[in-house]
């Protein structure tokens, strides 16, 4: 099981950040995103090939209007 | 159409040769009002805001992606970042709604992943009730971003020793509150302003609590170098007239500075020389 943005997902350990970006409709070419993976950022370069744990907590962070 | 032509030629204006410049961390700037976007009904209205207001520098902030979302931030036409990059200015990514240096630390990073800028508005907020900052977190928050190299500009209360604190760690500019974050309620304590304006070298930018454009040009004629405007824009009956009047007022406040007020005096002082008035009546000739 993984957490995808606060919410169970059925995504398993060994996907990557792309297949969890996927299931939010962007691609990994995705202008503004950012992810963090239980707190800390991972790097763009690494979203095709870091795969997942088992209870990882996945952030995928965009613009939003504010401040 | 008629507003569209007034913001063009006001466009024109603000890049008139002469005209002093702001700068930050190197990074110069025509425009003394900063922008926040949050609030605006719609981006058609924040980027026509943008436009009136002069602004080169933006505020934007990170949240999760909500894939049911249609509306402001993907699917149909124009995402925020789209209308930004249209509008030609700088982003400035905050780390609004963080209440620890740990997740204001993180979401920096994230930003700077998600916008290529190093530039960081950092809130770290210690109360929901008031917004107000959480000073201890914020000097934690603004040290650890300093060493990783981001260029600080942290949103703080209008303490001139705080100020200091955060300018002495390497912070690009401080951000003091007029009062707390869309309150309206304009600048609380000019005083504290004006010792901040003395107490740092770096830009002092007025951020928070400005309600209408008398508030943006006090805080230029405090001393402040710019005036950062959210809601007061935002959410004014008509966005785009507010930006116009704000640009107008940090315009007019910034003169004012220049120019040096009269003293304040209890009694009145008259302008009108008294020598050769008139004398009506019956009283005394002046060689009697």
């Amino acid at each position: 099981m993984i957490v995808l943005n606060g919410q169970r997902s059925d995504m398993r350990a060994g996907e990557t950040i792309a297949a969890a970006l996927a299931r939010l409709g962007l691609d990994v070419d995705a202008r503004g995103v950012a992810v963090a993976v239980d707190g800390e950022v991972v790097p763009r370069a690494e979203w095709q090939s870091l795969a997942l744990d088992e209870n990882a907590r996945v952030e995928v962070l965009t613009a939003m209007q504010g401040g | 159409m008629r507003l569209a032509d007034t913001v063009s030629v006001q466009e024109r204006d603000a890049h008139a040769p002469g005209e002093d410049l702001l700068t930050i961390a190197g990074r110069t700037l025509s425009s003394r009002l900063l922008l926040g976007t949050g609030g605006f009904p719609s981006l058609e209205l924040l980027a026509q805001a943008i436009a009136a207001s002069g602004s080169e520098l933006v505020t934007v902030a990170l949240r999760r992606l909500d894939p049911t979302l249609t509306g402001a931030g993907r699917g149909h036409g124009r995402s925020l970042l789209d209308v930004l990059a249209d509008a030609g200015v700088q982003l400035l990514p905050n780390t609004a709604g963080c209440h620890t240096a740990r997740d204001a630390v993180l979401t920096a990073r994230l930003a700077r992943e998600a916008f290529a800028t190093d530039w960081v508005k950092l809130e770290v907020i210690g109360d929901e009730d008031t917004l107000l900052p959480d000073a201890p977190e914020l000097l934690r928050a603004a040290e650890e971003l300093i060493d990783e190299g981001f260029v600080v500009l942290p949103y703080t209360t209008d303490d001139p020793v705080l100020a200091r604190r955060l300018a002495d760690l390497g912070c690009a500019a401080v951000m003091p509150l007029g009062s707390p974050i869309g309150s309206g309620m304009g600048i609380r304590n000019p005083y504290n302003i004006e010792l901040i304006r003395e107490a740092v070298d770096v830009p002092v930018v007025l951020d928070a609590g400005i309600g209408t454009a008398s508030d943006a040009a006090l805080a230029m004629e405090l001393g402040c170098d710019a005036v950062m405007v959210a809601s007061a824009v935002s959410r004014a009956q008509d966005p785009v007239a507010m930006a116009r009047a704000m640009r107008a007022a940090v315009k007019a406040g910034r003169l004012a500075r220049g120019a040096g007020r009269i003293p304040r005096r209890t009694y009145a002082t008259a302008s009108t020389p008294r020598e050769g008035i008139a004398e009506f009546g019956d009283g005394p000739l002046a060689h009697d």
